[in-house]
């Protein structure tokens, strides 16, 4: 990479950094209209309590658990994306690393919060921390929610350190004001070879650990439902099939993010239609990997047909719940996937559209995994129903446009493409090995 | 050689010792709090142990003489000053597999093995020391639902709204009387512990005009519906009792007596 192409680089990635064009602030409002109809309708039901919603004696878990699990999943691929990345050392990451991460923060602040949104008392909330139960998933879920909430803040600061020192240069009289902050944020960094190495190091380490965290974040999600006695939730195949949904919904959040992005930011020539090749890959091996596990998880149940399971697999084969079934099934998983990995031309588009279809159905997914399940005559002779209230639909929306005005906001302060990281693929310095003692020497 | 003599050194070995520890005492630190999980059973044993001799209370009902008149239902929003909507006994109208029709209450089983009880995070279900699952309604509970998400009988309510205006406003709830309910909570069946305590009967043994509710003791090993007195377990092997979805392992408390000739597994 020539000096000239490095330039321009580094003049897109800090491009939007204190820019208030007309678009972002058009963006902001809309976004944030959103949000504050979400927050209101929140207001709206901690005042008066839960009965505002849909939720019922049959039905009592809803849309708030659903976007929870779809949320959060989301995170988990922007993670593992970048975190793959990472690991395999792909070259062509360097743009992308940074937008995945900050999408995996902010959907995991929005999937974070539903949990005590959906609370009947959450005033009391500190009651799982004051009197946990180890032995309740309820409490699993705060732990590795938490420990995955602080790895993910982590993993998007480290890579930031480096950047912050560049895009003060590059800014130059922009950055008055963000000047001291980025200081402040870049804990002294000089470009040392110690503090590189304590930092390639420190990268690593966490691009190790955030697969496991999130692995366990939404095993855990899964066992919610899988300790259950519910027969069509009682499954060995769900902390899998859940860690697997999620990051096929996760890899195709990317996808969006990063299209998004890169029209309004112009990277065009740097994320480049092989980029969104690529992820389509991934988002096809995933989506692959999904199928084969949903018809274990449904053959071996159907086949058998034993008396516990068949209610629910017939309303999702034939019943009430079919129409979302098989929307979900051929909508939201065979198309998307005849999309993404046909060759051809549009490869940029035709991720686009099979990621938002992957989106809306695994969406569809969480639904017809928590509300079948809690409608499902347990007793067997009453079905519930579940009818979600303005209230569920207002903070739904409210909380998915909190994810792009989070985004935005955040590379109105921050470099959207990481430099540093360019750097060292492309070679400009050299990476320093990090120094791993030999395993089998009897040590130095 | 040289190497591997090297690595056999004082240091190494106690490194290595240092680290066996570590892992055993990791390993001790995470497997202790899963023992009472592992072995609910052994607990429960230490615990009736340790006070004197007890009751433990159980239910037989009679699905020969109900006749689905939902007394019982009434008599216990009454007692607990509960919705209409609340069903803590629940009558359901039943066809069984040859198409017979029957009803079958169904209060909470105070399962001996709850799965409502092992799921609750801040540990407001507990089960108090007659073998009634009761709910901290006042400190802990936070509203998760958890508890109804494990319930396999759909034996718990969760309080969407405030209840109706309390007949006694005065009374402080507790979980052994928890009345009136609080919003944001899980309330369920707690076999009126409030009123067995004082030597009364349960609302919904009394209210039950077919006298099909009986309300035992398993220590005793009697039981009553107000009106005539049996030896339970003599009453409960002669009527070839079942319980609900015994196969579920949760050893519910409460029997039932089939008596239309239908199938025992309902």
């Amino acid at each position: 990479m020539d000096a000239r192409t490095r330039a321009l680089y580094v003049e897109r990635a800090v491009w939007p950094i204190g820019k208030g064009d007309r678009n972002f602030w058009l963006a902001v409002v809309v976004l944030s209209a959103m949000v504050a109809g979400g927050l209101y309708a929140w207001v709206y039901q901690l005042q008066r309590g839960l009965w505002v919603t849909g939720l019922n004696q049959k039905v009592s878990w809803g849309f708030y658990i659903i976007n929870c699990v779809f949320f959060i999943g989301m995170s988990y691929g922007g993670a593992m994306t970048s975190a793959i990345l990472r690991l395999t050392n792909a070259k062509w990451r360097a743009p992308l690393t940074r937008i995945a991460e900050a999408t995996a923060v902010a959907a995991l602040l929005v999937g974070a919060v539903y949990p005590i949104i959906d609370l009947g008392r959450p005033d009391r909330f500190l009651n799982v921390i004051r009197y946990a139960q180890v032995g309740s998933p309820i409490v699993w879920d705060v732990v590795a929610i938490g420990t995955y909430t602080i790895a993910s803040f982590v993993f998007l600061y480290l890579p930031l350190i480096p950047d912050l020192a560049i895009a003060r240069e590059a800014l130059g009289s922009r950055t008055r004001i963000l000047s001291p902050i980025y200081r402040v944020l870049a804990l002294g960094w000089r470009g040392t070879p110690s503090q590189e190495r304590a930092l390639a190091r420190g990268i690593g380490i966490m691009a190790v650990l955030i697969i496991p965290l999130a692995v366990s974040v939404h095993s855990v999600l899964a066992w919610l439902f899988a300790v259950t006695v519910r027969a069509e939730w009682h499954s060995t195949i769900f902390a899998p099939l859940f860690v697997l949904g999620a990051m096929f919904s996760g890899v195709a959040a990317v996808i969006i993010v990063v299209a998004a992005l890169r029209r309004v930011y112009g990277l065009q020539p740097f994320i480049t239609a092989k980029h969104f090749r690529y992820l389509s890959y991934l988002l096809v091996a995933l989506g692959l990997a999904y199928v084969y596990f949903m018809i274990s998880e449904y053959l071996t149940e159907g086949y058998v047909f034993e008396e516990s399971t068949t209610p629910v697999l017939e309303s999702l084969l034939t019943g009430a719940y079919a129409p979302a079934f098989w929307s979900f099934s051929i909508g939201g998983l065979v198309l998307p996937l005849v999309i993404a990995a046909l060759p051809g031309r549009f490869p940029v588009a035709r991720a686009c559209v099979a990621s938002a279809l992957v989106i809306a159905g695994m969406w569809l997914k969480r639904f017809l995994i928590v509300v079948p399940g809690m409608a499902n005559p347990i007793v067997p002779w009453d079905w519930g129903r579940y009818q979600p209230t303005w209230v569920e639909i207002a903070i739904t929306a409210g909380s998915a446009a909190a994810i792009p005005l989070m985004l935005i906001v955040f590379f109105r302060f921050f470099p959207v493409m990481s430099v540093h990281e360019l750097d060292e693929v492309e070679g400009v310095y050299e990476p320093p090995v990090p120094r791993v003692a030999p395993a089998f020497s009897g040590g130095d | 050689m040289g190497q591997r003599e090297g690595s056999d050194g004082p240091s190494d070995r106690s490194r290595r010792r240092s680290l066996q520890i570590l892992l055993a005492g990791t390993a001790g630190l995470v497997a202790a709090p899963l023992v009472p999980i592992a072995f609910p059973e052994a607990q429960a044993h230490v615990h009736s142990a340790q006070g004197k001799k007890q009751r433990q209370w159980a239910m037989v009902i009679d699905l020969r003489k109900c006749d689905g008149c939902r007394k019982c239902t009434e008599a216990c929003q009454t007692e607990h000053e509960l919705p209409k909507s609340f069903e803590w006994i629940k009558v359901f109208e039943v066809k069984d597999k040859q198409g017979r029709e029957y009803f079958m209450p169904r209060p909470c089983f105070q399962c001996e093995s709850a799965p409502c009880l092992r799921v609750c995070p801040t540990g407001a279900t507990f089960r108090d020391d007659e073998g009634v699952v009761l709910v901290d309604q006042v400190y802990k509970c936070i509203g998760c639902r958890m508890c109804m998400a494990a319930c396999p009988y759909g034996a718990r309510s969760f309080n969407y709204a405030d209840p109706p205006t309390p007949a006694h406003p005065f009374v402080n709830p507790t979980p052994q009387h928890p009345v009136p309910q609080i919003k944001g909570t899980v309330g369920k069946c707690m076999f009126c512990v409030h009123r067995t305590e004082d030597g009364k009967l349960p609302a919904c043994v009394e209210a039950c005009g077919m006298e099909a509710i009986y309300i035992g003791d398993l220590v005793e090993d009697v039981a009553t519906n107000g009106h005539e007195t049996v030896r339970l377990s003599t009453f409960i092997r002669e009527n070839d009792a079942f319980r609900y979805k015994e196969e579920l392992g949760t050893a519910p408390r409460v029997y039932y007596i089939a008596g239309h000739g239908q199938l025992l597994d309902a």
